[in-house]
């Protein structure tokens, strides 16, 4: 039994102009289609990775878990305890008028105690002293931490990551990133990390999802995925990840951007940037098969 | 050398103290080439960039060493004359297209005026090379775009018109702050791309400020890392990405994930880097030094040969 289930979850969202306006221009309603038949099983222990570039509805997969959004259609089950989130940015996710060991505390402020809220501080590496402080006093990284400690404060078994370390410097990076691992070995956590950087998830994932224009594209073990890609799109974004080592290995230039999510493609919808898209691909929607939702791939043309 | 930077130092006079952003901050690039700096928040890297095309936010100022622009000394220009140089012969790019394009305007009349302020050419002509301009840096249909305003075009497009908007006069150094930071990685790696070759074709000298050592790796020619407001190595890429020589270009490698190398843990420099008004006697990065010993901490290492590069670090000092 997976600890997290979605199964063909769409979010839409109402993005038409005023009443007064379409009744004036005679337009239709506007509908954008963020997340489309996404199923997605996480299993306790794990650390799924979601990645994809921006406008891809990665965030909005994180935010119909946690329940920020209500999916418009499909089912998500959890069977865990409790789900708790990470946000992006630590300025914006932290109340500058509280004191640290308040915003640590408020997920549990009816049970917490002093005790509890020192003992979560030195778990993300901060002295038990910092809670007297407020976050302006910190750095981005320590910021990130007692968000991560306030995170932990409810004892969750999921944490829902979204873009943790976009934010910070990559020497602060390493730093969150080893907490977190750190964490997860110690209390047995499940982590659904969202990044738009492959490298990083690579670091943390044990198994990556590929987001592009709301849907899942492929799904793999991460060490499949990185070493041998299948879908044109992963293929695509690794190619395009800047090459540290300086190998000068081939690379296929990347073609074009994503297009506007209200009108997309038809078909597969990155048929406009695929190398292999043919007829079939213009036309019909790829199922998602085997991990991989590609016409080319299923037909055994790449 | 088409820029020559020696001993810059910048400060800040605030009521609580001077604050130095930069210091002794030396380094020259040639035309044709491209010199990354890197380094992370509050480095120093963006201040170098802006002190260099006379962009300081006052209070901050110059108040040491020179900057030279094909061996004509630019750091004491009167402001007038120094904004005449930028956009003629010296091409700048930030971060965030939106800060560089006016809303208002439709970007084929910015590239005109631009063009029509640096250059004697009629309108037509301007409108000619515009158009080029557009094409050059990958828009598709320029034509058709001439017309649109900045908020008509996606955030990839948007760094290619700034990009055409630098070029527009064929300055001889252009300055590109964190170009690609904004962009999808699809993206960033045609805006690279781009860079490379545009610079390559006209001989220009590129000075690439970015904190993504990536990009640097797949640009530069040479490369600057700075920290708390020096330069602590300076060498080939090549040299300070496969073998750095000071300990903080050490950490900072072995803290960047890489797809083809996952290791189960990341080299982490421990602490932050210090405040600009918290910067350690001796060598600034010794507090977090792995590798520290007793000279380090009074004495203030300058950059010194280290192999094939530069290092300002005591463990290459010569016995």
């Amino acid at each position: 039994m997976p600890l997290l289930k979605l199964e063909r979850v769409s979010r839409d969202f109402d993005v038409s102009p005023p009443w007064l306006n379409r009744v004036l221009d005679h337009e239709p309603r506007r509908i954008l289609r963020a997340v489309d038949q996404v199923s997605l099983d996480i299993d306790k222990g794990e650390t799924v990775g979601l990645v994809g570039e921006s406008g891809c509805g990665k965030s909005t997969v994180a935010r119909l878990i946690v329940g920020l959004y209500a999916p418009t259609e499909g089912r998500i089950e959890y069977r865990g305890r409790r789900l708790q989130m990470i946000f992006q940015d630590p300025y914006a996710s932290l109340n500058p008028r509280w004191r640290v060991h308040d915003i640590v505390a408020e997920p549990i402020r009816f049970l917490g105690t002093p005790q509890k809220v020192e003992e979560l501080l030195r778990q993300v590496g901060l002295s038990p002293d910092d809670g007297e402080k407020y976050p302006h006093e910190f750095s981005g990284g320590q910021r990130q931490r007692i968000s991560i400690a306030r995170a932990l404060a409810g004892e969750p078994d999921f944490l829902v990551c979204d873009e943790p370390t976009s934010a910070l410097d990559v020497s602060v990076q390493a730093q969150i990133l080893n907490l977190m691992s750190d964490l997860q070995r110690r209390l047995g956590l499940t982590y659904l990390f969202i990044s738009h950087n492959l490298a990083v998830v690579s670091q943390v994932a044990d198994r990556v999802g590929v987001m592009y224009l709301g849907r899942i594209v492929e799904l793999a073990p991460a060490a499949q995925l990185f070493s041998r890609p299948r879908h044109p799109y992963t293929r695509m974004l690794l190619d395009a990840v800047p090459d540290l080592g300086m190998s000068g290995r081939p690379r296929t230039p990347v073609r074009g951007e994503v297009p506007n999510p209200l009108a997309p493609p038809s078909g597969c919808t990155f048929h406009p940037r695929c190398p292999h898209a043919n007829e079939r691909c213009r036309r019909e929607v790829p199922a998602f098969i085997d991990g991989v939702a590609c016409h080319a791939v299923l037909e055994g043309r790449i | 050398m088409t820029l020559e930077v020696r001993d810059l130092r910048v400060e800040f006079p605030t009521r609580r103290g001077t604050l130095t952003a930069l210091d002794g901050v030396s380094f020259s690039i040639a035309p044709g080439e491209v010199l990354g700096v890197v380094g992370e928040s509050g480095a120093g890297k963006s201040i170098t960039g802006l002190a260099i095309i006379g962009l300081l936010e006052p209070p901050g100022r110059i108040s040491a060493g020179e900057v030279r622009l094909e061996g004509r000394r630019i750091d004491n220009l009167p402001p007038e004359e120094m904004r005449k140089l930028r956009g003629r012969r010296i091409g700048v790019i930030f971060q965030d297209p939106l800060t560089s394009l006016n809303p208002l305007y439709t970007i084929g009349r910015q590239l005109e005026e631009t063009i029509l302020a640096h250059l004697p050419l009629s309108k037509r002509d301007a409108r000619t090379r515009s158009l080029a301009l557009l094409g050059e840096v990958g828009i598709p249909a320029p034509a058709a775009r001439y017309g649109h305003y900045p908020h008509q075009f996606s955030g990839g497009m948007r760094q290619r018109v700034v990009i055409a908007l630098a070029l527009a006069a064929e300055p001889r150094l252009l300055i590109a702050d964190e170009p690609t930071t904004a962009l999808d990685v699809s993206i960033q790696a045609q805006i690279i791309a781009l860079l490379k070759r545009l610079a390559a074709d006209r001989s220009a000298a590129v000075m690439l400020i970015t904190h993504d050592m990536g990009v640097i790796a797949e640009t530069a020619h040479r490369v600057a890392v700075m920290y708390a407001g020096r330069i602590v190595e300076v060498g080939s890429v090549r040299d300070v990405i496969h073998a750095p020589k000071h300990p903080y270009t050490v950490g900072l490698m072995g803290s960047i994930p890489r797809i083809a190398a996952k290791r189960s843990r990341l080299v982490q420099i421990d602490g932050a880097m210090p405040r600009l008004n918290a910067i350690p006697p001796g060598c600034a990065f010794h507090p977090r030094c792995v590798r520290r010993f007793e000279r380090c901490f009074d004495e203030r290492p300058d950059l010194m040969a280290a192999g094939a590069s530069l290092a300002a670090c005591w463990l290459h000092a010569a016995a």
